[in-house]
């Protein structure tokens, strides 16, 4: 009787203190390597690939223009330019980038990148257009977005 | 009844939620963040001129025109091209080996002449005016980084300061081929200092390092005998070109 009694206690309840340690070092490994999401996108974007590519290191000195067709059908499928939260027309782009240069230092100004986060379908008139338009307003610095292939 | 409890303090908070609580905020940071970090081809545009240069008077030898039509096809220097041979044919333009009439005519850069210039461009500087002190500036700045080319790689032949590839699309290229055109020259030049750096360094141009100052001089000495110079030019209507 006695051994069968030991026999069930020799395995007891794994101690589950540590397991808000461990919970919280993933916690903490995934706030320090990701970003927060800064917008809600409203167009649907496939970036094209690229293997000759280069990482935007200083995240704070990116501002992007997204351009792809728009994720509601009822606005129909021409793609569309969006800029921070909501749709936009190219004549809005140089108060974005008004906007952009008056967030930042003035030190930093110059180093702004615009990175151009376009759907890979979308006809390079648009995508000219916008650049066009970048130009005027003196944001000279641009990136073509692209995901890593090859 | 009461004093007991004082004595024996407020007991042990049960911290079995706790590990609950953790996940939550974990869950929260899962969704709310991103950890894709953001590539892509980086480029320069040319500010905004009152008066485009005037197409004819170009050295054409020394422009790589790239023209991409709506229906996506190469049309380079005037012949159909599969994007394939882009790489390649960038890289001729940029090197010339044959010495071909129609490629950039490339001059050879020689220690003596770099400093020449140099004290040249010292003496005018001393001898200038306030307003005209920056030009002379940029000149010693200019050849001074010529001379140290020179000592890292030895003399060089150097493209002409107007040699450029100049990419031009029609209004329904799509944006796809226009990056993958870009990836491809991109690729050419690239291929061009990786083994410039490795004959020379030992060492591939993408792997020098930007902080370490040694490096820096190389990268800087690699970019002036093969210089990036893509060009985002005026879109220009193709319908009327052809």
């Amino acid at each position: 009787m006695s051994r069968f009694k030991e026999k069930k206690g020799s395995t007891p309840a794994i101690s589950t203190a540590s397991l808000p340690d461990i919970i919280f070092m993933l916690l903490f490994f995934f706030m320090v390597t990701t970003v927060m999401r800064e917008v809600d996108l409203k167009v649907k974007v496939v970036l094209p690939e690229a293997n000759e590519v280069a990482k935007l290191e200083d995240k704070a000195l990116v501002d992007y223009l997204y351009i792809g067709p728009p994720a509601d059908k009822a606005r129909g499928t021409e793609p569309l330019l969006q800029l921070n939260d909501d749709f936009a027309t190219l004549s809005e782009i140089d108060a974005f980038v008004v906007a952009g240069n008056e967030r930042r230092d003035e030190v930093l100004r110059g180093k702004i990148t615009r990175s151009l986060k376009v759907d890979k379908d979308t006809y390079m008139k648009f995508v000219t257009d916008v650049k066009q338009e970048l130009r005027k307003s003196n944001a000279l610095k641009i990136n073509y977005s692209t995901s890593r292939g090859r | 009844m009461l004093k007991k409890r004082a004595k024996s303090g407020p007991g042990e908070i049960n911290a079995g939620s706790m590990a609950d609580i953790a996940f939550l905020l974990l869950i929260f940071f899962l969704v709310t963040t991103t950890m894709d970090t953001d590539v892509g081809i980086l480029r320069l545009l040319p500010p905004v001129v009152e008066t485009p240069p005037d197409p004819d008077v170009i050295n054409k030898r020394n422009v790589y025109e790239v023209l991409v039509n709506d229906a996506d096809q190469l049309l380079v220097e005037g012949e159909p091209m599969d994007i394939k041979e882009l790489r390649a044919g960038a890289k001729e333009f940029m090197t010339n080996p044959a010495n071909l009439e129609n490629l950039p005519a490339k001059t050879k850069v020689s220690a003596a002449f770099c400093r020449e210039q140099l004290n040249l461009n010292k003496g005018w500087m001393a001898a200038a005016t306030d307003t005209s002190k920056a030009r002379f500036e940029d000149g010693v700045k200019k050849w001074e980084g010529k001379l140290k080319a020179i000592e890292l790689l030895g003399e060089y032949s150097e493209l002409p300061n107007d040699a450029l590839i100049s990419l031009q699309t029609g209004s329904k290229t799509s944006y796809n081929m226009y990056v993958q055109v870009q990836n491809e020259l991109e690729s050419g030049i690239r291929e061009l200092r990786d083994e410039l750096s490795k004959e020379k360094f030992g060492r591939k141009f993408t792997e020098l390092d930007e902080k370490v100052d040694e490096d820096q001089d190389r990268i800087k000495a690699i970019r002036l005998v093969y210089p990036q110079r893509i060009s985002e030019a005026e879109p220009v209507d193709l319908t009327k070109k052809n």
